[in-house]
């Protein structure tokens, strides 16, 4: 008898694959973002945002998603295959299609919910990036390169929330009719033909100490229906909110951990 | 060879004309040009580096800063004499050289450079 019995061999690989799977790698491949997860993602701050569905109005939604595209030079389409929205209103059965039932009530119904990135805790979008265009801070926030977005529309394809766009075209050739003055704002740049884009969280302004442009607005027409802040701080305000308040977000069964609270009671 | 005195006429005329851009500047190199500087930057005497640093590596800095700034978020620069600048190029460098046809392009044509900034980035309002 020579080397190792049949019996041997099937011990020893046995064993090794039990090891294999019981390991980080294993345990890694077996339930996908868990380990991302666990990983630590914060220094201090973590960017949410609570918009409080007692006070928003389609009106409201309206100006946000107004003064929001002429600030980061979004153009308007009118055409639903290739617009592009950074932040946009939908009724219930199709912001919480999982939350939908035949008997839900008039007041859930009627309500006009506002949406936008839900800059997850465990973004799908930046799983599938083979460029790293776009990945999370540290603070939260899913950032985009646009310098780096080869647009193979990975992302949209991974986003659950529809919170991605394309660009189809040349985003300055969009028809002058439906884009006076556009590009609108002189100090933040366009896209170009064939990169996706999506809400950044303003961090530009956050970075200046200013609110993002949706909340300003949405507080400007109705105090405190946009509350944002940092999920990391026990004294803020969206953590005030939230204590006091009961939210939903979109999805959640999916495991993205999403960052935008709706205040429903 | 048949024809030999209008083919090889025929071939100076030709290779005369092909060689005709030579003799034609020959002896006249096209000057480069210089950067032109609006008041603003006259007035404000430096950069964010020195005018050497910034004719050879404007476009390393501008990387640096591309990369910094979107990456990594960081937004302010300080340069060597302590100021604190704010690094973008469409808002920062393009306030003081708003003159982007005389300042940029001029060089960048010269040497058949595109550089592809533009696509997305605004190029200021000038009054040409």
């Amino acid at each position: 008898m020579m080397g190792i019995s049949r019996r041997g061999f099937l011990k020893v690989a046995g064993l090794s694959a039990l090891m294999a799977a019981l390991g980080k790698s294993g345990f890694e491949l077996l339930r996908p973002g868990q380990v991302e997860a666990s990983i630590p993602v914060t220094k201090g701050k973590r960017w949410a945002m609570a918009i409080d569905m007692r006070k928003v109005t389609p009106e409201i939604i309206e100006e946000c998603k107004k003064s929001c595209h002429h600030y980061h030079n979004v153009p308007e389409f009118d055409n639903p295959k290739v617009e592009i929205k950074w932040i946009w209103g939908e009724e219930f059965e199709h912001a919480f299609p999982d939350q939908q039932h035949e008997y839900v009530s008039d007041l859930i119904k009627s309500l006009e919910f506002p949406l936008l990135c839900n800059h997850c805790s465990n973004p799908p979008c930046c799983r599938v990036c083979p460029t790293g265009a776009t990945w999370q801070r540290e603070d939260g926030i899913v950032m985009m390169d646009w310098h780096r977005c080869i647009g193979c529309r990975f992302c949209m394809a991974g986003c659950p929330y529809g919170s991605r766009s394309f660009n189809w075209g040349d985003p300055r050739k969009a028809p002058k009719e439906l884009n006076p003055g556009f590009p609108t704002n002189p100090e933040f740049p366009t896209r170009e033909v064939g990169v996706v884009e999506k809400c950044t969280f303003c961090n530009e302004r956050i970075a200046k100490g200013q609110l993002p442009v949706c909340v300003e607005k949405a507080n400007e027409m109705k105090k405190d229906s946009f509350i944002f802040g940092d999920l990391a701080d026990p004294d803020s305000d969206i953590r005030k909110a939230l204590r006091k308040h009961y939210s939903i977000r979109r999805k959640t069964e999916l495991g993205t951990h999403p960052n935008i609270y709706y205040i429903i009671a | 060879m048949y024809d030999g005195g209008k083919i090889i006429v025929g071939l100076i005329i030709g290779i005369g004309l092909l060689l005709s851009p030579f003799f034609y500047n020959a002896g006249k190199a096209l000057k480069p040009p210089e950067p032109e500087l609006t008041p603003k930057a006259k007035e404000a005497k430096v950069c964010v580096a020195s005018k050497e640093y910034m004719t050879n590596n404007h476009m390393h800095l501008l990387d640096e800063w591309r990369q910094t700034v979107v990456r990594n978020a960081e937004r302010y620069y300080e340069s060597a004499d302590g100021k604190v600048y704010y690094k973008s190029l469409q808002v920062t460098c393009l306030d003081c050289h708003s003159n982007k046809t005389k300042f940029c392009d001029q060089c960048h044509n010269y040497i058949g450079m595109d550089p592809y900034c533009w696509d997305c980035h605004l190029e200021p309002k000038e009054n040409k």
